[in-house]
């Protein structure tokens, strides 16, 4: 099991990449969140990549974290405090 | 409604092939059909209850749901791993997959269409609480909505608040209460309101 880089209560960006651009992918982060700023709340545990999963290459396992961002901000719209919780892989995350 | 007969050829063909590759056998389909049939929101239904009566079986859901759903006898073998989203006086939780239909299958059964819908993945995440209207729920003034998108390799389930009412009831009683609805965080249970459930 790798070292988990980024510890509950951290402050994250999700990369504002949109790789499926360039090349046929599989990604588990949806658009509305790429460049995003958010908290981490826990580390999940590990799972194999699902990007290598899709295409059955041979899947690292990365760690997977639950990141919490306020809501209002990604829409421009919403009520303040309501917040959205989302699964998200290590390599989709940066130091914010 | 009865599947196509071109459709159940097509599958016969594929299971024919599956199985000359040895990829699958007669005892792994069965076996997957008896888990499918086994699961229904009832299995989500008396989790919730124990946990409305028992703290230290609470505690437990919410550290490990995986464990706490094998203790109560379902079969979590080749299902990824549960966790349990506790509603509080200040958060409620919705769970929506934006991205396909990712649900808890071992503990509530199969997702209703609605579930699958691309409105409801699309809108839950960007309007929670219009679409909470649309399902009758008002949440009480001061609950902030928490969304949960479920976007990887874990299954969520919401743990509901307790209804005001209820106090005194037995666990079958309130396993009565919860609905699928309820597991997603659609609506919220209401101890006028029992829940009616297909044989």
């Amino acid at each position: 099991m790798s070292a988990a880089h980024f510890s509950p209560g951290q402050r994250v960006r999700v990369k504002d990449a949109r790789p499926e651009r360039i090349a046929r992918l599989h990604l588990r982060t949806p658009h509305y969140v790429r460049g995003r700023m958010g908290t981490v709340e826990r580390m999940l545990g590990t799972f194999p990549n699902p990007e290598d999963i899709a295409f059955n290459r041979p899947a690292e396992p990365r760690a997977l974290y639950h990141v919490l961002f306020d809501q209002p901000p990604v829409w421009n719209e919403g009520q303040a405090g309501d917040t959205l919780l989302i699964e998200l892989f290590e390599h989709w995350l940066e130091e914010a | 409604m009865d599947p196509r007969p071109e459709n159940v050829a097509l599958l016969e063909k594929l299971v024919a092939a599956l199985k000359a590759r040895g990829i699958v056998t007669e005892e792994d389909i069965s076996l997957r059909q008896t888990i499918a049939e086994r699961a229904n929101p009832e299995t989500g239904a008396r989790m919730v209850a124990r946990a409305w009566v028992d703290p230290e079986w609470r505690a437990f859901l919410l550290r490990d749901g995986t464990a706490a759903a094998e203790s109560m006898g379902v079969s979590m073998r080749g299902n990824p791993p549960l966790g349990v989203l506790e509603d509080t006086e200040s958060v409620h939780h919705l769970v929506v997959c934006t991205l396909c239909s990712c649900y808890p299958r071992a503990i509530i059964g199969y997702p209703p269409h609605w579930y699958k819908s691309s409105a409801y993945r699309s809108r839950a995440v960007r309007e929670p609480r219009a679409v909470l209207a649309e399902f009758g729920t008002v949440l009480p003034a001061g609950i902030q909505v928490r969304v949960v998108d479920s976007t990887a390799d874990y299954r969520w389930m919401v743990l509901p608040m307790r209804p005001a009412g209820t106090e005194g009831w037995n666990e079958e009683q309130l396993t009565a209460l919860v609905s699928r609805d309820h597991l997603v965080g659609v609506s919220l249970p209401n101890a006028a309101q029992k829940v009616s459930r297909a044989a």
